[in-house]
C-alpha cells in the first residue's frame, strides 16, 4: 500500500462515515444504491486500491452522513464485505459490518418479465429466502430470483 | 375472515380453509341467500375467462349482490394506458369487493396493496387462483369424506399447471401422499417438491398413467399445452400419452374420483363421464357455492 492510498484510507475526514472494503468495481453500485449521488456533502471515493484482505478492493467516504443499520443493509447484496466506520471529530466511534437483510426493497429487478413490477411501476420488494445463496422471493408474482439474475434498478 | 384479502391460497389459514368449504356446504343446501342485498361486487377481468367469470358472477348473484365490471380490457380505460393502480383505486370507490384476473403475476397483490376494499384474486397470469384451489379441496372431502391421509395423483402438465402447485400447497396440511404422472419435460418444479420435503409428507413419481390407478383416491386430471412445447414432434408423443379412458378404470379404488379444473381437450375420454368415477362437471358447479362461501365470508355476513 503506497503512501497517498493510505492517506485516503483513514485521513482527511472530521466528521462523517468512511465504508471500507467494498469488493472492487462494485463501488459505483454502492454510491447508487445508498443515493450519494445526490448528498450534498463531500463524497470520496476510490476503486481498485491494493488491500491486504481482498487483493483489490473500493472505499467512499462520506463527510457529515451517518448511516443505520437498514441502509447498511441495502448494500448487502453488492458489498457483503463492507464496513461502516462512523467518525466523529477525526476519531473512530463506530464500526458496522453489512448483514444479509430479511427484506429488499426497491433495488433489485424481479427476474420474471411477466411480474407486475416490470409492466406497472410498482417498487419491487422480496424476501431473503436463502441468505447464503442469495434466493430472493419475490413479494408479488412469487417466483424466485437467484444471485445470477440479480439486476439492480 | 372479514374484509381480508385472498390473494395467494398461503393467504388462508388451514383453519380458514376448513370454514371456507363449511359455509360453502351450507350454500349447497340452500344457494340462494340474498345475504348481500345491499353490495356491489366488482368482477375485473382484463383478460378473458368465461368459465371463471361466470362462476363468481353466478355466486354473487345468488347472493343478491349487484355485480359492475368488465370481462376483457380492450374495451375499458386500461386500454388508453391507465395503469392497474388508478383503475384499482377508482373501482375500489364504487364497489364492495373486488373479484380480478389479470395477465400478469403479482397483479393482484398489487390490487390488494392498492385498494381500500377487499380483492379476490380470480387468477393472475401463472401465479396463483386460490377459489380453484379451494373448490379442489371442496370436491376432494365432498367425495372423500375427509381430506386427511389420502392419496392424490396429479397427472399431465405438472410445471406449469398453477392449479397443481396451490393444491399440492393447501394438501400438505393434510398428510397427504402425492403421487406425480407427467412427461419428463413437464415434472412439478423443484420448488412444490421441496414444499412437501418440508412438511415431511412423501411424494412418487411415474411416467405411466396405469400405476397409479389401483392406490390413488382422488385422480387430479390437468391438459397438456401445445405452446409448453419448442419442438412440436415432443407434443405429438406425449398428447396421447396421458389419455384416460374407461376401461383404465378397472381395479380402481371403490371411492376414487376423477377431478379436473376444465376445459378438457382429449385428456379424459368422453365414455369416462358417464362413470362413477367422473366428477369434474359437478366440480365446476361446486365452484359457485366456494366462491358464495368466499363472498360472504369476506363481506362479514357469514
Ligand atoms: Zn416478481
Amino acid at each position: 500500500m503506497n503512501k497517498d492510498q493510505r492517506h485516503l484510507n483513514v485521513t482527511a475526514i472530521e466528521n462523517g462515515t468512511v465504508i471500507d472494503h467494498i469488493p472492487a468495481n462494485n463501488v459505483f453500485k454502492v454510491l447508487h444504491i445508498l443515493n450519494l449521488e445526490n448528498n450534498k456533502n463531500q463524497v470520496l471515493f476510490g476503486d481498485n486500491l491494493d488491500s491486504r484482505k481482498y487483493g483489490k478492493k473500493g472505499i467512499i467516504k462520506v463527510s457529515n452522513t451517518y448511516f443505520d443499520a437498514n441502509e447498511i443493509n441495502k448494500i448487502a447484496l453488492v458489498a457483503p464485505t463492507a464496513t461502516f466506520i462512523g467518525i466523529k471529530n477525526f476519531e473512530v466511534v463506530s464500526k458496522k459490518q453489512v448483514e444479509v437483510p430479511d427484506q429488499i426493497k426497491s433495488i433489485v429487478k424481479c427476474f420474471n418479465p411477466n411480474c407486475i413490477t416490470n409492466v406497472e411501476n410498482v417498487p419491487s420488494l422480496f424476501t431473503v429466502v436463502d441468505k447464503e445463496q442469495m434466493k430472493l422471493l419475490c413479494h408479488y408474482c412469487e417466483k424466485i430470483t437467484v444471485k445470477n439474475n440479480i439486476i439492480f434498478v | 375472515m372479514k374484509g381480508k384479502n385472498l390473494v395467494s391460497i398461503t393467504d388462508f389459514s388451514k383453519d380458514e380453509y376448513l370454514r371456507i368449504l363449511n359455509i360453502a356446504a351450507d350454500f349447497e343446501k340452500n344457494p340462494n341467500q340474498k345475504l348481500l342485498n345491499d353490495h356491489v361486487v366488482a368482477s375485473l377481468f382484463f383478460e378473458p375467462s368465461t368459465r371463471t367469470r361466470l362462476s363468481f358472477e353466478t355466486a354473487a348473484n345468488r347472493l343478491g349482490a349487484r355485480v359492475v365490471g368488465f370481462s376483457d380490457s380492450g374495451s375499458t380505460s386500461v386500454k388508453k394506458g391507465e395503469s392497474l393502480k388508478d383503475t384499482i383505486i377508482m373501482v375500489s370507490g364504487y364497489a364492495d369487493i373486488i373479484v380480478m384476473r389479470h395477465p400478469r403475476e403479482g397483479a393482484a397483490r398489487w390490487a390488494s396493496e392498492v385498494s381500500s376494499v377487499p380483492v379476490i384474486n380470480a387468477g393472475d397470469g401463472a401465479n396463483q387462483h386460490p377459489s380453484q384451489c379451494l373448490l379442489d379441496m371442496y370436491s376432494i372431502l365432498q367425495t372423500q369424506g375427509t381430506l386427511d391421509n389420502l392419496n392424490i395423483a396429479f397427472i399431465g402438465d405438472l410445471k406449469y399447471g398453477r392449479t397443481v402447485h396451490s393444491l399440492v400447497q393447501a394438501m400438505c396440511n393434510f398428510n397427504a401422499t402425492f403421487h406425480l404422472v407427467s412427461p419428463e419435460q413437464l415434472k412439478l418444479p423443484s420448488s412444490s417438491k421441496m414444499h412437501i420435503k418440508n412438511n415431511k409428507l412423501e411424494y412418487h413419481q411415474y411416467t405411466e398413467l396405469a400405476d397409479i390407478m389401483p392406490i390413488a383416491d382422488i385422480v387430479y386430471m390437468t391438459r397438456i399445452q401445445q405452446e409448453r412445447f419448442s419442438d412440436p414432434l415432443e407434443y405429438e408423443k406425449v398428447k396421447n400419452s396421458y389419455v384416460l379412458t374407461k376401461s383404465m378404470l378397472e381395479g380402481c379404488k371403490p371411492n376414487m374420483k376423477i377431478l379436473h379444473p376444465l376445459p378438457r381437450i382429449n385428456e379424459i375420454s368422453e365414455d369416462v363421464d358417464e362413470t362413477p368415477q367422473a366428477f369434474y362437471f359437478k366440480q365446476a358447479e361446486n365452484g359457485v357455492y366456494v366462491r358464495q362461501a368466499l363472498l360472504a365470508a369476506i363481506a362479514g355476513v357469514k
